[in-house]
């Protein structure tokens, strides 16, 4: 299960190691059941803890975005590698999404 | 630039496999020196083609996805060619595959493999044939550190 914390109503979920194809289904899944349970009206993905990720993570992030959106909720990415920055933009998540430095 | 070294790898069609085969092309290509965000991308690109075999070349079904990697080199550069093949069902409409976004797939896919692996890649080349399958050729220069 994906760590995270609550805060007020900021649910902030802390992703880990390689989000590819095969891993993508159940981070998804685990952020979707948090999304659910807490309600947030701001979501934070922490990529801090990724080590890699394809265009997968591009639809892990989306599917989340509409989710939060579809019930007026914001969502934000904190701590993104460089490597993992330069895929989002090629989809041009960052015109989406907030990208913080930190959490 | 001559040819330096090559390798080739087979295995199934699992998704499980994605990690492996970038993994493995990564420290094929690590002989060419390369810095970490040049490692980084052809882990990417090897991800993305190793995917799409999986996910649009056998779909439901099942099959071997091959790899081969050449690397060459002079005095100012390496290179690294890498290939991805399948003999699954093949892509109706090139020219559709290669537009940003664009996909078969289910939500939970973004349409930005072929994308990614043209901006990853110094050149880029998909030829496919259906009811055969998908080859995606890819190049990438990587400049001699001194």
């Amino acid at each position: 299960m994906a760590a995270y914390t609550v805060n007020n109503d900021v649910l902030t979920v802390q992703f880990k190691g390689e989000i590819d194809h095969h891993s993508a289904g159940r981070m998804a899944k685990e952020a979707d059941e948090l999304i659910t349970k807490y309600e947030p009206s701001l979501l934070i993905l922490d990529f801090g803890g990724v080590t890699f990720s394809d265009s997968s993570g591009i639809a892990v992030v989306l599917g989340r975005y509409k989710k939060m959106t579809a019930k007026g909720g914001q969502t934000e990415l904190a701590s993104v590698p460089k490597s993992i920055k330069r895929i989002f933009s090629l989809a041009a998540l960052d015109k989406l999404v907030k990208i913080r430095e930190n959490v | 630039m001559y040819l330096s070294n090559e390798m080739a790898l087979s295995f199934p069609a699992k998704s499980a496999n994605e990690g492996f085969a970038r993994v493995s092309v990564a420290a094929f290509a690590a002989q060419l020196d390369p810095t970490v965000e040049e490692l980084a991308e052809i882990k990417t690109v090897v991800s993305e083609a190793v995917t799409n075999a999986i996910v649009h070349g056998y779909k439901e079904t099942t099959g071997i996805v091959h790899i081969k990697a050449k690397l060459y080199s002079d005095s100012f550069a390496g290179k690294i060619v890498i290939t991805v093949r399948d003999s699954g069902e093949g892509i109706k409409d090139i020219k559709q595959a290669l537009e940003p976004c664009f996909t078969t797939g289910a939500d939970d896919r973004a349409g930005m493999g072929f994308t990614i692996m043209q901006s990853f890649t110094d050149k880029f080349r998909v030829t496919s044939s259906l009811g055969k399958g998908t080859t995606v050729l890819m190049e990438k220069t990587i400049v001699r550190r001194s």
